[in-house]
């Protein structure tokens, strides 16, 4: 049976527009930085599993094994697994899953991304990841397909705009206190602010958008007896979920992501958790775009359908909430940056350090025991969860 | 906990495929290997893929895998690895306790690339290496050649392998690159990057294969031999060509892994027949010495004796391996773990050995990577 799988360090470097730092670079800052936390050599690393999202970015084939020795892999076991977007998250749980079979006892996880060596901008990299004969052709982008996901969740809850703006002067506010915030993400933005921005996919403004980022992350896990070895209050991996939806996305109905549901129950249903909104004490959704945290918190049975930008009006998501659950304390992709892989696993690193109380200027105000990081990616299509706990 | 495969498909080695998509080729092997292991797709607990954006043309290539393989709505994610790499993933998916049945998925459709060295060239250094504008064969020459040279071995020893591997697959029957050929005729062939020939080179082909896996209280309530997962590994060296050694380290630590697992102390007494990777034939010659299959410097006699050969010692590539099967990248180890079911089964055909128990599976990820996998099958019962 499975043994317990705790989290022992974290690492994460400056998130960056341009890093001057190479992809290997950036893997060796963040794991240097969590081999330090956990107080832990790299000769003591029983694996290591790498997190990067599209190859097309850097222009390399094979990006895994070309990013393996930054990050402290070289003549070992290494793996990169790969869900889109959802991949910083899935790192966790590919780490978890080979810690908690008993094949390894440590294991290092190393998220990656460095899209600024696409130019002139990533977005362009985005067109290959469609249809080759049904949808590459009509030159889409990502903007377009959210513009078309986020009209058809207003459309069905009959959401104002104003209430998805909220969630970006949220978690813009949250980011100006993260250390490792992008220059010039994060701020004290009005709701006018954001609807004045730039229309970019209508009803995509470009406040509402998450930026362009270099950046890495990384975490040590280890097995149970390890842990206990090694500190007196390690941070349990209680429950993963993830799953993948069918590639017609242009056959489903986009208000809801089932597959963000899916993933959520089994990870509670391996937690143990019956009723998520008493049980879960702080969350990380997913937040490229504004009303994608809504959306994902409604997928996690956190909110019911069309409930959450109604308690995002109430400050139910808040960071300073009492009574609301706070929702991406970090600020997020909208407020600290969206370097993909390593985003989702920044959120998880959110949840480890508010559990142990580290989270600083940017500690929730309630009580947490447990949490949970959630990304999500691919065509609208795959939902990866994980849940932390003291 | 012990872990079984209970099912497998292949949609065979083609030279070229027009006629169906790579969607339909996975299909049809995951059709064939839910059958062999008497299961629905609605059965399986999670699903894994390897692939390469690259290869596939394709970015964030998971999206578009789930359908065909009747995983929507299901846990399915990607590694980019060899397929032994893949199927580790799901075996310690399996190892957790949380997951019953478990899919692997690989698939190759290199006949869709123009320029697949375009392709390979995109995997070297984009600093140091790729402006040199060295087609990436010339890197296997160079390894070739160190790895001869280390040995001092010749071009005469590694068209053995060739030749052994090309007449296995023609005796097998079931792919179009088997042949009756002299090692004195495979280096006639054209030279592509000295030391290495044309014929040295496993040709690209197109094909799937899905393996199902599952624990042991699944495997048992089925009828029919029990072949159990006993030992994986799995490595990377480094990425760095320059730094590369010629030995292959990546499968000799992998293999360590495999064996402590398996509790093999002396895999050429342990081990009744290998699938050992030969995407170029000195690989073959250099896997057996990572794998401890052959001492340091003595593959290449040992395979000019016969002792790799079909009525030897310890049968290597049966069915002929890469040379024999086609370059499927990814999916090699996936063809040769296929392979070591039929054998360990009896319904290997016309090259059948006799009553094998133990079977080891070496895979490599290919042109320009140091990373790959070991498998170790035991029949049971």
């Amino acid at each position: 049976m499975a043994q317990k799988v705790a989290v022992l360090g974290a690492g994460l470097t400056k998130f960056m527009r341009r890093a001057k730092e190479t992809g290997k670079e950036l893997s060796f800052e963040a794991a240097r930085k969590a081999l330090e936390e956990a107080n832990m050599d790299i000769s003591e690393i029983d694996c290591v599993v790498m997190a990067t999202a599209p190859d097309m970015f850097d222009g390399v084939h094979m990006k895994g094994d070309w990013l393996s020795d930054g990050a402290g892999a070289k003549r070992k076991p290494y793996m990169r697994s790969y869900v889109g977007g959802g991949s910083g998250v899935f790192a966790i749980i590919h780490g978890w899953y080979l810690v908690a079979s008993g094949l390894f006892d440590t294991c290092l996880v190393v998220a990656e991304e460095k899209m600024s060596s696409t130019m002139p901008h990533p977005q362009g990299a985005f067109n290959a990841i469609y249809d080759q004969f049904l949808e590459r052709p009509l030159g889409v982008n990502l903007l377009w397909i959210f513009s078309l996901e986020m009209m058809r969740y207003m459309h069905v809850h009959k959401i104002p705009l104003e209430t998805i703006a909220l969630v970006s002067v949220k978690n813009k506010k949250n980011g100006l206190d993260h250390p490792c915030t992008q220059k010039g993400i994060a701020g004290n933005y009005t709701v006018k602010d954001v609807l004045n921005s730039e229309v970019i996919a209508y009803p995509v403004h470009r406040l509402m958008v998450s930026p362009v980022t270099d950046a890495a992350a990384a975490i040590v896990i280890t097995s149970e007896h390890e842990a206990k070895r090694r500190t007196d209050k390690p941070i349990w991996i209680e429950g993963v979920g993830w799953c993948l939806d069918t590639s017609y996305w242009t056959n489903r109905d986009l208000y809801y992501p089932k597959y963000v549901e899916y993933a959520a129950r089994m990870a509670y249903e391996m937690a143990g958790i019956k009723d998520p909104r008493k049980e879960i004490h702080v969350v990380e959704p997913y937040d490229p775009f504004a009303y994608k945290e809504l959306h994902h918190l409604e997928g996690l049975l956190l909110a019911d359908k069309g409930e959450a930008p109604k308690l995002l009006e109430k400050g139910f998501w808040d960071r300073d909430t009492k009574d609301g659950i706070p929702s991406c304390p970090s600020g997020g992709l909208l407020g600290v940056g969206n370097p993909i892989a390593a985003a989702g696993l920044m959120k998880v690193i959110e949840i480890y350090l508010q559990l142990k109380g580290e989270a600083g200027k940017r500690q929730v105000r309630r009580e947490v025991k447990r949490g949970l990081a959630q990304a999500w990616g691919d065509l609208m299509q795959v939902g990866t969860v994980v849940i932390l706990s003291k | 906990m012990n872990v079984y495969i209970i099912g497998i498909g292949l949609s065979a080695p083609k030279k070229i495929s027009p006629e169906v998509s790579f969607r339909e080729m996975i299909y049809e092997a995951a059709e064939k290997a839910y059958l062999d292991a008497g299961i629905e797709p609605k059965d399986v607990d999670t699903f894994v893929s390897v692939s390469e954006d690259y290869e596939e043309g394709t970015a964030i290539f998971d999206e578009y895998v789930p359908d065909q393989l009747g995983a929507v709505l299901k846990p399915v994610h990607t590694i980019c690895a060899d397929g032994i790499t893949g199927l580790a993933s799901v075996f310690a998916q399996i190892k957790t306790g949380h997951f019953k049945i478990g899919v692997i998925e690989a698939h190759s459709k290199l006949s869709n690339i123009k320029h697949h060295f375009h392709v390979h060239a995109m995997a070297l250094d984009p600093v140091y290496v790729r402006p040199l504008e060295v087609n990436p064969y010339f890197v296997a020459g160079l390894e070739m050649g160190m790895f001869l040279d280390s040995r001092g071995y010749d071009e005469l020893d590694t068209a053995q392998v060739v030749a052994k591997n090309k007449a296995n697959a023609l005796l097998f029957g079931r792919s179009p690159f088997g042949s009756f050929i002299s090692p004195e005729e495979v280096l006639l062939s054209q030279p592509v990057s000295d030391p290495l020939r044309e014929l040295d080179i496993a040709p690209n082909a197109d094909g799937a294969c899905v393996i199902v896996i599952a624990t042991e209280e699944i495997a048992k309530e089925r009828k029919g031999d029990l072949i159990k997962i006993a030992g994986m590994g799995f490595a990377e060296f480094t990425p760095n060509i320059e730094r590369w050694e010629g030995d292959a380290d990546y499968l000799r630590i992998a293999a360590q892994k495999a064996y402590s697992m398996a509790g093999i102390r002396n895999p050429l007494n342990d081990i009744d027949f290998a699938e050992v990777d030969d995407t170029f034939s000195y690989k073959e010659l250099q896997h057996l010495e990572a794998l401890g299959l052959a001492r340091f410097g003595e593959s290449a006699d040992l395979m000019r004796e016969g002792f790799y050969d079909l009525s030897g010692e310890l049968p290597v590539n049966t069915t002929g391996g890469n040379i024999g099967n086609g370059n499927l990248s990814l999916m090699n180890g996936l063809r040769a773990v296929y392979d070591a079911v039929l054998q360990l089964r009896g319904d290997a055909g016309n090259v059948q050995l006799e009553n094998p128990e133990t079977a080891l599976i070496a895979s490599w990820k290919g042109l320009p990577s140091s990373s790959g996998g070991v498998l170790i099958l035991r029949r049971e019962g």
